[in-house]
């Protein structure tokens, strides 16, 4: 808990970093100058084109540093474990679907898709129903946290699109579960 | 020349027997309640024909868990001329019927096929006929002639002619290819209705064997079609919010039941195929789905978890509460209705894994049918004699059929593909 409370304050003094880098970015013009960030203003950097739209770069070059790409964070956690034939959210489980619910709530421009799956057994279209019931108790923890109905998508893939292939307890339990996709 | 002729038909021969083989038929239980019957080598001049016409007449009668083929070494007679059967020596070894078969060349590409069916307890003639075919719609002439022997011998309308509905699954993680495939009753003779690179699930016959309606992920969620497999023309039927699943079609085939989850969570609906209106059959707040009717249209059997773990329920077709059928075990699912509403199979959760469980409804009697890990998807056939199911072997999935008191089962094992969740075809009207 001591580490979250730290990587949390970490996090937020590189926030207020960045938010000072792009700052003086906006100032530094549109010439590839790089401001305060250690390279001296005209060199000659090659940053490529200006599609950042995969170099992890926003339009304006800066890191782009959403918490819910923080390794630390519990938005980090995007799959959620459920027990045989339950839709149930774990205890475990709880705090970080609650998170994800903050961090929609405060994020109104956000959406995410809630996609519910369970293992092999039993049949299928029972599963196809159990999936989108793991998928709906996540959702209602999402809503109750402040997210927004028209922020939250839930689709059922029952036992059709397992994570791992596998009989074995271990490759079930990581089948059993609602990925949260952003 | 005539060497070269003679080795190919060995060869031939040699495949034929190797495919027949592939048919892997275990008798789980003693077989005392079948009745013995005999059937004698396929006399004729096309030896190939004579394989194929024995071999599937033989796979047929048996897996159906009526009868008893009886060992060639113990007939009294190896081959039988019309009328020439000596009764009493048959009666001797205790076999109760005797089928003895013709295959002659009846010119290029035809065949003639006789077949005589013998009652060796009332000690006459009670079938007999030929016919003339291509060769290449022999397995069909086999099928027919099947069914014949079934009905003469049982009372019951042989089922062996009509077809399964399954889907496969082959590629790997990369690049998956499933299909909805139509076969005939014993997995040959496999046809592609329709592909995706997405999920294919829950196929389910229309009354009239020629509509086929089942569940397809194509645009990344569940929607359901309904498909022609004459002419191949499709049409989606539904595609609500949320789950759009288990279709099956009344008996009447004016409605379909699916289950729809836009309402909250996953209920029974009643789609009318003409006007398209929705009416909600049930209505809870846990899993409502696999809806399956009585023959008669009056009930609609469907898994519900409405008592804390998955068991089947009846409503009527009209509404009303549900009442509860299964009480044994904490896991039931996918019922499946034999064609004299007597009786439901269904996947049952016990020690061994997940078998197919049958319920016999006015004893309110439970069996356990088969021992697999992992069966699933039981469809009666529309003569209630056999139920077929996937079941996993090797770490692949196959078909299987049990016959409907569990002593007989078969693996279809035809194709290298994955396949699942059969369907079998009505009856061809």
């Amino acid at each position: 808990m001591i580490i979250r409370q730290v990587s949390v304050i970490f996090f937020l003094s590189l926030l207020l970093a960045i938010g000072g880098c792009s700052s003086n970015k906006t100032k530094g013009g549109e010439n590839g100058a790089m401001g305060s960030d250690g390279i001296e203003d005209g060199a000659p950097i090659d940053v490529g084109e200006d599609d950042y739209s995969s170099s992890g770069l926003d339009d304006d070059g800066s890191l782009i540093l959403d918490p819910l790409d923080d390794p630390a964070s519990d938005l980090f956690v995007r799959t959620i474990y459920f027990d045989y034939d339950s839709a149930n959210i774990r205890e475990d489980s709880l705090l970080i679907v609650r998170e994800h619910g903050k961090y929609l709530s405060s994020s109104p421009e956000r959406l995410v898709r809630l996609e519910g799956h369970a293992d092999e057994r039993g049949t299928r279209e029972y599963n196809l129903a159990l999936g989108e019931e793991r998928a709906k108790s996540v959702r209602e923890v999402l809503l109750l946290e402040g997210a927004q109905e028209e922020q939250v998508e839930i689709v059922s893939f029952g036992e059709e699109r397992p994570a791992v292939e596998g009989t074995d307890d271990a490759a079930l339990q990581l089948n059993r579960r609602v990925e949260v996709v952003y | 020349m005539k060497r070269i002729y003679k080795l190919l038909v060995l060869a031939i021969v040699l495949l034929s027997t190797n495919a027949y083989a592939l048919l892997e038929i275990e008798i789980t239980q003693g077989v005392e309640s079948a009745m013995p019957v005999a059937i004698t080598p396929v006399a004729g001049d096309v030896p190939i024909q004579a394989t194929l016409l024995e071999s599937v007449v033989f796979s047929d009668l048996h897996r159906s868990g009526y009868f008893s083929i009886i060992d060639k070494k113990n007939y009294p007679q190896q081959s039988v001329e019309l009328d020439q059967v000596d009764y009493p020596k048959w009666r001797n070894v205790g076999i109760e019927a005797l089928l003895t078969m013709k295959a002659t060349s009846a010119g290029e590409d035809k065949v003639r096929v006789q077949f005589e069916l013998y009652d060796l307890v009332r000690k006459n003639r009670v079938l007999g006929h030929s016919v003339t075919t291509n060769k290449n719609q022999l397995r069909k002439v086999a099928h027919k002639i099947s069914d014949l022997v079934f009905e003469k011998l049982t009372g019951i309308k042989g089922a062996f002619s009509t077809r399964i509905a399954y889907i496969s699954e082959a590629g790997s993680n990369k690049g998956k290819k499933y299909q909805l495939q139509i076969a005939d009753a014993d997995g040959y003779h496999p046809r592609t209705v329709f592909s995706s690179s997405k999920q294919l699930l829950s196929p389910a016959w229309a009354p009239d064997g020629r509509r086929l309606a089942y569940v397809s992920f194509e645009n990344d969620r569940t929607e359901i079609f309904v498909q022609d497999v004459t002419t191949g023309k499709r049409s989606k039927i539904s595609s609500e919010p949320g789950i759009n699943s288990a279709p099956a079609w009344s008996p009447d085939g004016a409605s379909i039941a699916l289950t729809l989850s836009f309402g909250g969570d996953p209920d029974i609906y009643i789609l009318d195929v003409e006007s398209r209106k929705l009416r909600k059959l049930t209505d809870h707040y846990g899993i409502d789905t696999e809806a399956a009717w009585s023959p008669d249209g009056r009930f609609v059997y469907f898994t519900s978890n409405r008592s804390g773990a998955p068991q089947i329920y009846r409503v009527s077709f009209g509404g009303g509460s549900p009442k509860r059928m299964t009480f044994e075990g904490n896991y039931n699912a996918a019922p499946s209705v034999s064609a004299d509403g007597n009786f439901i199979a269904m996947v049952h959760k016990n020690d061994a894994g997940y078998g197919i469980g049958l319920l016999d409804i006015e004893r309110n009697s439970f069996k356990l049918l088969t021992d697999g890990t992992l069966d699933e998807a039981p469809s009666f056939a529309p003569n209630g004699s056999m139920i077929i199911y996937s079941t996993r072997h090797n770490n692949s999935t196959v078909l299987s059929a049990v016959s409907s008191d569990g002593r007989v089962r078969q693996r279809l094992r035809l194709q290298k593909e994955k396949v699942r969740e059969p369907s079998w075809s009505p009856f061809r009207r």
